[in-house]
């Protein structure tokens, strides 16, 4: 390649987007679809399929145990798989800043190329821009999902009632507090990286397992909190869940009590919170804990008659206090 | 994990215990005790625990002045916004000023307009700043008590030793005990007791109280900011009440002493001399703000490039009844502005706006009466 950094010709469609597209991205992304090259990609899919978009800005673009890559991929993945669907392909389009260093977007599509293939998912068509100097932040990744619903899946809000258990995969803000620290020079553990990972096989062994899944959803920006009080709101329902019980890892903790956050705001990216009937609770914690991404899947709470539409949480001392919506913005571009 | 159930299951019956003797120690008054905690770390504390679901119905915990950003006059938020607007100014500030109302407008507005506005969590970061931008003037909004006045004071005395021209403080931090005062003189203010600050007491030393015995002849209890500190400090209140006795106590000595800490006084008044300043709801209060002396005038952004600002009278907020949450004699909910016209994103009033404020806190928990299935 003979450019080092980014420049507005990469992105203007001639010559120079050609030799970014042979030199870096194919040889990091291609697949016998995206070899095509037509101006969108033909695949075959069938029955009942589901679609989602995300974009990602995150700030630092590298972090510990990922990238802004990682994160287009798994953030996609998930969300698909959080409407009970299977992504199979997905779309990559990235917003590149002139001047950012080609050795850099060699390092994220390495990440995108590695999250795909833990997904199984094949990135099918895509689309590179390049905005000046200061009008960008180095890179921003957009991807696009499709994948296949699973049979016999009915995840919705509306299925949630009063009873049902919370169970949530394993320990919660271990990616937010990573980029807060990157951001804030605070030195880390090694075991505290980014918990990005596609939620898809964890997924599918819950839903062979049991289709008394009423609900699931991925606690990203806004953390549990919100995931919770949205889901109380939609549903109608109270939720009560235990302090004693959220699974938090201790440096984590030391962390938010730095910052002034609470653990149940934080975002993560490879954990899910289902709800699910009571009689199948077991069942499907014995399925998840087999996973390596559910090893620590637990129950926090359950759903209620009282205190529609809120989130409640007993404390340590046996007090119950109220779970409030995260306001937002306290924590800007974590994903 | 089985010493921690175990640390947790004694938590709660020692709380139960606590919570039983603050109630057989207080019921036979036949009336209300009200507490008044200074500090907006314990508010949080507080309602976090769920503490006031927990006590019996004759405690009534208020708050008190001790959050920093609810008590910075909107003359003081419009000259940050000022500064911030001018060119080559680059504003370091911790998160929770950005989105407290001056008389106009924010800082988070002025930095959606352009300035260059940075979060950080601590003076010292502005340090670093100022050595990275050295065509910038950088200014660190001071606000803060006690607790934040030595660093800032550190990071002055850091800046002149390393030759540092371009690092300014732009100076609104205040003493909690002259404030307290101003809440006793007032015959309005109805309380038993102080939950002291542990935070603030760290630096200035528990004896930095004893006047609420001594001249006004009201307890008070450095506590720490567990539950079950706050409630043992709950708890030595009550006896004291009980018993008809003054005394200020110490119910956080891990970490506070009755000097407080000598080095931290130093930088604190090394750097800074008291006087009278104005506080958002509660007027000029003599002897209750830090200004920085002579000899570091070159530091204070006010004196080395002075700034006129026009405070505008704002019809939404002479509704705001701020001043009397700060000083215990209303909660949140009787104010016509809350939760209503003043919430968390559109707030109002400073007390609505920091995570520590008391109506922030009023409006995020519920009111601290939440009871589920009730």
């Amino acid at each position: 390649m003979a450019h080092d950094v980014i420049e507005m010709a990469h992105g203007a469609g001639g010559r120079m987007g050609g030799e970014l597209m042979r030199e870096v991205i194919f040889p990091a992304i291609g697949n016998d679809i995206l070899a095509e090259m037509h101006d969108g990609a033909h695949v075959n899919v069938s029955g009942n399929i589901a679609m989602t978009t995300d974009s990602y800005v995150v700030k630092p673009i590298f972090f510990r145990g990922g990238s802004i890559g990682r994160l287009a991929v798994c953030g996609t993945v998930n969300d698909l798989a959080m409407t009970g669907a299977m992504a199979r392909y997905l779309t990559l389009a990235l917003i590149l800043e002139e001047g950012f260093p080609i050795d850099e977007l060699r390092r994220v599509l390495a990440d995108v190329r590695k999250a795909a293939d833990e997904a199984d998912v094949k990135i099918v068509t895509g689309d590179t821009k390049v905005v000046g100097r200061g009008a960008g932040d180095g890179i921003y990744i957009n991807t696009a999902g499709v994948g296949d619903i699973v049979d016999g899946a009915d995840i919705a809000p509306k299925n949630i009632r009063a009873g049902m258990d919370i169970i949530v995969s394993g320990y919660l803000g271990d990616h937010a507090a990573t980029i807060m620290a990157a951001r804030h020079g605070i030195s880390l553990p090694e075991s505290i990286k980014t918990d990005a990972a596609p939620l898809k096989s964890l997924v599918a062994s819950m839903l062979a397992t049991s289709k008394n899944i009423a609900v699931m959803r991925d606690p990203t920006r806004g953390g549990v909190a919100a995931v919770l009080n949205e889901l109380a709101g939609q549903a109608g329902v109270g939720m009560l869940i235990d302090e004693d019980k959220l699974p938090v890892r201790e440096e984590v903790r030391g962390v938010c009590d730095l910052l002034g956050f609470d653990p149940l705001n934080l975002a993560n990216e490879g954990k899910l919170i289902a709800i699910v009937k009571r009689e199948d609770t077991e069942k499907i914690l014995a399925a998840m804990r087999n996973h390596p991404l559910g090893e620590h899947a637990t129950v926090i709470g359950t759903t209620t008659k009282e205190g529609a539409g809120e989130v409640g949480l007993r404390t340590p001392l046996g007090s119950i206090r109220m779970v409030e919506m995260p306001m937002g913005g306290l924590v800007p571009r974590i994903c | 994990m089985e010493t921690n159930e175990t640390h947790k299951v004694s938590d709660r019956a020692l709380a139960g215990k606590l919570v039983e003797e603050i109630d057989r120690l207080t019921r036979p008054l036949g009336r209300k005790v009200r507490y008044m905690e200074v500090c907006g770390t314990h508010t949080v504390s507080i309602f976090r625990a769920g503490l006031r679901q927990l006590l019996p119905p004759q405690i009534e915990l208020v708050s008190g002045p001790g959050c920093p950003v609810c008590v910075t006059p909107d003359s003081y938020m419009d000259k940050a916004i000022a500064y911030a607007k001018e060119l080559d100014t680059i504003i370091a500030t911790f998160g929770d000023m950005l989105k407290v109302p001056g008389s106009e407008s924010s800082l988070s507005e002025a930095m959606a307009a352009g300035a260059d506005i940075r979060v950080v969590y601590s003076p010292l970061d502005s340090l670093k700043i100022a050595k990275e931008n050295p065509n910038k003037t950088v200014i660190f909004l001071a606000v803060g008590f006690e607790t934040t006045a030595p660093t800032a004071a550190a990071a002055v005395i850091a800046a002149k030793r390393a030759g540092l021209k371009n690092l300014f403080m732009l100076s609104a931090q205040k003493l909690i005990p002259p404030a307290m005062k101003l809440l006793l003189d007032d015959e309005r203010t109805n309380v038993d007791g102080f939950l002291l600050p542990g935070h603030v007491a760290v630096v200035t030393g528990s004896d930095a109280f004893l006047f609420l015995a001594r001249d006004y002849h009201k307890p008070g209890v450095v506590a720490g900011f567990e539950a079950v500190e706050i409630l043992r400090a709950i708890y030595r209140l009550a006896q004291m009440t009980t018993a008809g006795e003054a005394r200020v106590e110490n119910e956080y000595d891990k970490v506070v002493s009755r000097e407080g800490n000598g080095a931290a006084q130093r930088a604190m008044y090394d750097v800074y001399e008291a006087v009278d300043t104005p506080w958002r709801g509660l007027g000029d209060i003599p002897a209750s703000g830090l200004r920085m002396r002579d000899e570091w005038q070159s530091f204070d952004i006010e004196r080395v490039r002075p700034i006129e600002v026009n405070v505008k009278p704002n019809k939404a907020k002479s509704l705001c009844r701020c001043g009397e949450v700060l000083k215990g004699q209303i909660v949140p909910q009787e104010c016509p502005l809350f939760a209503k016209a003043c919430v968390p994103e559109h707030a109002i009033g400073p007390c609505m706006v920091s995570v520590e404020g008391v109506c922030a806190a009023h409006y995020k928990y519920g009111g601290g009466k939440f009871k589920y299935g009730a």
